[in-house]
Formats: structure tokens, sequence, C-alpha cells
């Protein structure tokens, strides 16, 4: 089969990569551009592992395949960190209330996350709790990472821009 | 888990698609927002030997009110319906049915057409949109037709569609003022699919009659409960009227029994969901002569 060259902007750096078109986008980040921060679980839509950022609204990077995100934005969560010595507020907050466990939902749930606190920078726990329904952990039971969450927002919104990365927040 | 070889397609207008389609026949699978098709490649359940992405094709992406009439493309996002302000306002119906459609990530690409077009049978978007009395264009190379929604969905992800044809458009006829609509159902966990659901639309008179009624539940296809909206019609509000029409609404409906749950347990949820749906439909019915009052 015929395989086709696209170009995505991955975490604000241009790749291009050749791909036959059934290959996923999940696949496509991970094993073409080596970010493995981006995990696969179900690969059926079920488990928000594969969770990434298209053009700033979050889906399932395996229900999707790379051809389709030609021209597109993606943030995966190797991007989320200003810089390799500062963590996002999220990371920050999910680190001291243990928002993570074994860690396998993490990527996924930050990047749901990332998306709910643009669209709602003070949002309540039922809020954080519906959009992080799309995302499962099986570890922590989910308390810490509402309680994750809402702090992170809290930070945000005292810090304004300082802390967070300048290009969307 | 990973899909098999296919020929990619990617059109940028409709009738490149349909074009395509027309060659392509049987081979080819339409790919809208890939949520429910993507799964089934994924595990090797679907293998079409062409897919055409319908992603490029921008003109099938909008949503409008025109003379009255909603207008939605079947490329739409399940999420732009569900966000969308003049779509609640005038058929709440609809974002209240949305909402229940998976999760966030899932709504961000699910299409409001493909949704329709697969024709799963716990889907909200079909049931919503028989008891709005939609109506549906199917566009293919040699022209248009348009389907009532009810007669659209004919059983388990079975439609009217023909090979070669594709679902364009979806319009949604203006709702009587004095209406209220609810959409209910119940399902394992959160986003899951539903077990069971039912939408009603309601209309009322300023006496508090009802004047019309539209209740639908989830089965193989959609199930249009005429003889529980005929006997509401021209009575007053009561529970015990809710109850009655709940009642006659599953009265002899076939349900579907597999691992999630038994069809004498689809009917009895129905049942409730209906009387519910319809509770809080004439509720918000009510309400709309208290917001018009000075």
């Amino acid at each position: 089969m015929s395989r086709r060259t696209i170009r995505v902007r991955v975490n604000d750096v241009e790749h291009t990569g050749e791909v036959e078109p059934r290959k996923l986008l999940s696949d496509f980040i991970r094993d073409d551009l080596g970010l493995t921060g981006t995990h696969v679980g179900c690969e059926h839509g079920v488990c928000g592992a594969c969770t990434v950022l298209l053009n700033g609204d979050p889906v399932r990077s395996c229900l999707m395949f790379a051809v389709q995100a030609d021209g597109a934005e993606i943030d995966t969560v190797e991007g989320l960190a200003p810089d390799a010595n500062t963590l996002h507020p999220l990371q920050e907050k999910f680190q001291e209330r243990h928002g993570l466990q074994c860690g396998f939902c993490t990527p996924g749930i930050l990047l749901t996350a990332r998306a709910l606190l643009r669209e709602v920078p003070d949002p309540g726990e039922t809020e954080i709790r519906e959009w992080i329904s799309g995302n499962l952990c099986r570890c922590t039971g989910y308390r810490n990472i509402v309680t994750a969450i809402r702090e992170a927002a809290e930070l945000m919104s005292e810090c304004g821009a300082a802390t967070s990365a300048p290009r969307k927040d | 888990m990973k899909p098999a070889t296919f020929d990619y397609h990617d059109p940028t207008t409709l009738s490149e698609a349909t074009a395509l389609l027309s060659r392509l026949g049987e081979d080819a699978r339409v790919l809208a927002g890939g949520q429910s098709l993507v799964p089934l490649m994924n595990f090797r359940l679907a293998r079409p030997a062409h897919l055409v992405d319908l992603n490029r094709v921008a003109e099938l992406d909008f949503l409008s009110v025109e003379d009255g009439e909603l207008r939605i493309g079947a490329m739409t996002r399940q999420r732009a319906l569900e966000r969308s302000d003049e779509a609640a306002a005038g058929w709440p119906l609809l974002r209240e049915a949305a909402g229940f459609i998976g999760h966030v990530q899932i709504r961000n690409r699910g299409t409001v057409g493909g949704s329709l077009a697969h024709a799963y049978p716990s889907a909200e978007l079909p049931v919503a949109m028989v008891t709005l009395d939609a109506t549906l264009v199917l566009q293919g190379e040699e022209g248009e037709r348009t389907v009532a929604a009810e007669e659209f969905f004919l059983g388990t992800m079975t439609t009217a569609l023909e090979p070669g044809e594709l679902l364009r458009e979806v319009r949604v006829p203006a709702v009587s003022s004095g209406s209220g609509a609810s959409f209910q159902e119940v399902s394992r966990r959160y986003g899951d699919f539903a077990l069971a659901g039912a939408a009603a639309l309601v209309t009322l008179d300023r006496e508090g009659t009802v004047t019309g009624a539209r209740l639908t539940l989830t089965g193989a296809a959609p199930i249009r409960a005429q003889a529980a909206e005929e006997m509401m019609r021209g009575q007053e509000l009561s529970e015990a009227l809710f109850r009655e029409a709940a009642r006659r609404a599953v009265d002899g409906i076939e349900q579907d029994s597999d691992m999630h749950a038994s069809a004498e347990y689809r009917r009895r949820a129905c049942e409730a969901l209906a009387r519910r749906a319809l509770a809080e439909a004439a509720q918000q019915a009510a309400a709309s002569f208290e917001e018009a009052a000075p």
C-alpha cells in the first residue's frame, strides 16, 4: 500500500513522517517520533491513556490514523512542562497530592485536565469528575487526582501566566 | 489490535466523496469521527478495502438555523452540537442527549452524522432525532433524497442508506412554543453505553393540557411509542398519566438480551425512564409559560 508523507506540529516542533494509512496516531507519536509519554492501553477508546490534544482538544490518539493528523497541532505530555527543571502546575500538584501511583494513566489525565482548565479555569468537583470520566485509573480511586486538579487550578489562577507555558496558557 | 491494510481516500469536496463511494461500492466504508469504526478496525471486526475519510470535507461541518429549522452538517462534532447555544435555545433535547455520548474526548471527534449512520442500538442521537421528527438528507452521486428519521433506522446498525450514499445533513424542525423535553438513560458507569434510554417532548397549552407528545425508547432501532403519545393528547398532567403512558410505551416492545442486561430488565428500565422523561418534559413545558409571563 502507498505510504503518505505527513507534517505535524507536536509540542511546537515541526515533524514530518512517512506513514501507512493504517498507522494509528498513537503509534506514530510513540514509534516514529519517539515520544513514549503517550501511553497505549486498550486501543479501542475506553481507557483514555492515549489522550493527546489535537488542535487544543483532548482526543483518543488510538482512534485516529496518523494521516488524519496531517497539518494538525498536537500536544503530548512531553510538552506540558515549560522547561527541563520546572513542572507544570498540574504536574506539581499531581506529585504533591499523590495524584498517581503506577503512572500509566497519568499522561492522558494530565492532558484532559489541561484542556479542562483552559476551558473552565475554576472547575468544581463535579465538572472535574465529568471531564476525567473518560480516563481510567486503576490505582488511585481518583480522589487525589481530583484534589490535584482542583489545587492546580487555584495555583494557576494565583500565578497567572508566570508558571505556565507561555504559548497558550 | 492494529487495523488491516486499506486504501485511504481523503476527498475535500462532497462531490468527490460521493463519486468515490459510487465507484468503490460496497468495498468502501465512510470514515467520519471514527469513534466506532476505528475500534472495530483495530479489532479487525471491520476490514474495509477502502476508507473514504470525510474529515477534510469542510462543507459537511456546519450548524445553522434557517427559517426556524436547525441544520446540522453530518461532520459536525458532537461536542460542537453540545456546546451550541443556538441549538440548545431551540432544541434543548439535543444538548441533553449529546451530553450522554461517551466522554468529552469521544465527543471532540465523534460526529452527529457518524452516530446516526452507525445506528448503534444504545446511541443517543438516533433516539433524539426520532423524537424531534428530524429529516435526514442522503446524498449520492446522482442526487439527494430525504428520509424521516423514523424511517431511516431499520434495525441494529442498519439504516436506509444505500451503497454509494452518505448522510449529508440533518434538518430538525422548530419545536412549538409551550414545549419541554427530557432525555433519560441508565448505564453501568458514567459515559458507558446505555442499557436503556428514553426521550420525550411534551407540548402544553396555557391551561396545562397536553396538546402534543413524542416519546421514543432505545431498542435495536429507536422505538417510537405512538400509543403512549396518542393517549396523552388532550389530557391533564398527572403522575398517573405519565405512569399509564410509560406502561403503554413498553407494552409488547421487543428488547435484546446480552451480557449487559436482559430484555426484561431493558423493558422495565425503559418504562421507568419513559415515565421520568415525560414528567420532566412536562415540567419544562409548564415552566416555559412562567418564563414567558411578564
